[in-house]
């Protein structure tokens, strides 16, 4: 089952992913109309100990993906193996298995952990769903390993959600995903609910975490400047395909998509000359309904150098450079 | 810049609170500030830090009870807002004053048309007949570049996406030629894309007609590019403010220099982890005793745990409230 895990096979692999979300239409006699096409066919690994950002608008379909590979979402089309399991049709123990290698931290720290139970109950349930430790005790005791781990105090275990700060509430969040020593984590957006003094206590445990205990990352986040930050490489998604992906500095330095381009040259920068001084692309309208997605290539509506051919073909997924991927049409 | 003309806004020594079932929230505890002609002001800081309640409170927009303010003045144009009939402040606000807030979706009736909501202003501050009303309201929706005007006057604000809703409060706000605009946090809930449009177009308009412009923010990247001073707050209390390019290049708040070391850059390479601050922001229900930031602050001396430091000129055109010279370590 491990023989993947040799160091350079990756932990993860995606091929051609899709995910449709079907429209329905009546009441009774429900009938699918159409669909929203969410996720529609990515390809990429992620290696082990790497982290992977993925980026994009809202909407693009970067959540969908993280929730389809762990499972969360069946799949429509497409191959995910993770640690060498197959996710599209694991049954029973492998389930099992890849629900305890494979965890999430979810976004808002509000929703995502149940008010009615205690930081203990939270944290411990992976443990008792997956039977990992033989009783409660060593379960309590594995808590406050755990919350110690992630800078909480073991005394707070028997209080409520309720009770603490939303960058708190994100390391018990953190906690709980590390209950049943994962090996890959998907985290859909986790800094983007907290203010800004408590994003890089977050994004500094976060790579502390890695470090420590070996693990990989797929970070899905709208925040391109703390992507470069934490990621080894960037994938960049436009309504449900891949655009490009890179090794981060030479995605920001050297982007050849013009998607990517217009996405980097909007990202604000804390710093007044070099604000003033950038050249920005302002890119005009929205981004279209992924339920009747554009013909050829998807961004050629909003693509400031789009030539006749972008909006008949769809542009191939190609490494146009030794491991930096784009689709687009115009890139030698 | 700052010329000798009388200043468009002078507020002094605002106090809000609210008086809540936990107690007395201390939002805003006495600041001065002032506006002058055709200048754009950035008011930064994290949530709860009193920067919007700040604004919305001069304005009459914050409910009473359980909110009060306690103390203050803001004079506009001569006269005080927090005095006067509200008949007289409905003229201002929305008149002289105008406002575009965070949440388009929110600041828009569903139920109502484009067209309703966008030339309510127009008959209300100009007496226009719908006639009138109508060929204004397509002019401001061009002027906004929300395209086919005419037909999208008649379309429910459901029909228009996130981007194209903020263009419409523009729209709103512009009817009746302000000469102060208050934004608050207008593009947070907006992707960089859309952003990037809808900060270049606020500033295209302010440049011409010539508004002066308060930009309330937690982002200290969104207005780098834009603002020509900046406030920083802090639980309640202004804690520094200057000049932009001083305020990032020689910040003089331990709470600034933090807030900026936190920040990853999109256009540079990682150079090292994240400085985080660590704890979190006071809790406003206990009163405030002592500099706010002390306990988070790595330059603290005994003094700021007892007393608040005054907001003084340290630099020329650069005020900060801080007991310790943050070049040196010592006290000042």
């Amino acid at each position: 089952m491990n023989a993947m895990n040799n160091g350079t096979a990756p932990l993860v692999r995606v091929k051609n992913l899709k995910k449709h979300f079907p429209i329905h239409k009546g009441v009774i006699f429900q009938r699918a109309v159409g669909a929203v096409k969410a996720v529609d066919g990515i390809t990429f690994d992620i290696a082990a100990g790497e982290t992977l950002g993925l980026v994009g608008e809202s909407g693009c379909g970067k959540s969908t993906v993280g929730r389809t590979l762990l499972g969360l979402y069946p799949v429509t089309e497409g191959d995910i193996e993770i640690a060498g399991l197959d996710v599209v049709k694991a049954t029973g123990d492998e389930w099992l298995t890849l629900r305890r290698k494979a965890q999430m931290i979810f976004q808002d720290p509000f929703a995502s952990l149940n008010p009615r139970w205690t930081v203990n109950a939270i944290v411990a349930e992976p443990l008792r769903v997956h039977k990992l430790l033989p009783n409660e005790k060593a379960r309590d005791e594995r808590v406050v390993e755990l919350l110690e781990l992630v800078g909480l105090n073991g005394r707070y275990r028997n209080r409520f959600p309720h009770e603490f700060s939303g960058g708190q509430r994100q390391r018990i969040g953190i906690a709980r995903a590390l209950a049943s020593d994962p090996a890959f984590i998907v985290c859909d957006e986790p800094i983007s609910a907290l203010d800004v003094s408590i994003q890089a206590q977050v994004v500094n445990l976060l790579e502390d975490l890695q470090e420590r205990l070996g693990l990989t990352y797929l970070f899905i986040a709208h925040d391109l400047s703390m992507v470069r930050h934490i990621c080894n490489r960037v994938a960049v998604m436009y309504l449900g395909v891949m655009m490009e992906l890179a090794e981060k500095n030479e995605l920001y330095e050297n982007p050849l998509h013009p998607y990517t381009q217009a996405l980097l040259s909007a990202v604000p920068i804390p710093d007044p000359k070099a604000a003033r001084q950038r050249q920005r692309i302002i890119l005009t309208g929205d981004v279209p309904s992924p339920i009747d997605p554009p013909s050829g290539c998807r961004f050629h509506t909003r693509c400031p150098i789009a030539a006749p051919q972008c909006s008949e073909l769809v542009p191939e997924w190609r490494e146009a450079q030794p491991g930096h991927w784009v689709a687009c049409h115009l890139v030698e | 810049m700052n010329d000798s003309t009388v200043p468009l806004l002078e507020v002094n020594d605002l106090k809000v609170q609210f008086h809540t079932p936990e107690g007395t929230v201390h939002a805003v505890n006495g600041i001065s500030y002032t506006i002058h002609q055709g200048e754009v002001v950035a008011v930064v800081g994290e949530s709860g830090c009193g920067k919007s309640v700040s604004m919305m409170s001069i304005l009459g927009l914050i409910p009473v009870p359980p909110g009060e303010i306690v103390n203050g003045r803001a004079a506009w144009q001569g006269q005080n807002l927090l005095t006067m009939a509200e008949d007289n402040l409905e003229q201002v606000r929305g008149g002289e004053i105008g406002m575009i807030f965070q949440d388009p979706m929110t600041s828009l009736n569903p139920v109502l048309t484009i067209e309703r909501q966008l030339t309510e202003a127009l008959r209300k501050h100009y007496n226009l007949n719908l006639e009138q009303a109508r060929s204004r309201g397509v002019e401001l929706m061009d002027l906004v570049g929300i395209p086919d005007a005419e037909r999208r006057l008649r379309q429910y604000p459901h029909q228009f996406s996130g981007g194209m809703r903020q263009r419409v409060m523009i729209a709103m706000m512009l009817a009746c030629n302000p000469s102060l605009l208050i934004a608050d946090e207008p593009t947070t809930a907006l992707d960089v894309t859309i952003q990037a449009q809808i900060v270049d177009l606020v500033v295209r308009m302010r440049e011409k007609l010539g508004m002066a412009m308060i930009w309330i923010t937690h982002d200290l990247g969104v207005v780098a590019g834009m603002a020509d001073r900046v406030i920083v707050m802090y639980a309640g209390y202004i804690i520094e403010e200057a000049e932009v390019d001083d305020l990032y290049e020689r910040p003089l708040h331990p709470y600034t220099i933090a807030l900026l070391g936190a920040l990853p850059r999109v256009d540079r390479r990682r150079a090292d982890r994240l400085s985080s601050i660590p704890g979190a922001p006071p809790n406003l229900l206990v009163k405030p005793h002592g500099c706010p930031f002390a306990p988070r602050c790595p330059f603290v001396i005994e003094r700021c745990r007892a007393d608040m430091p005054p907001l003084l000129e340290l630099a020329p055109q650069h005020k900060a409230a801080c007991w310790v010279n943050v070049n040196t370590g010592e006290p000042r």
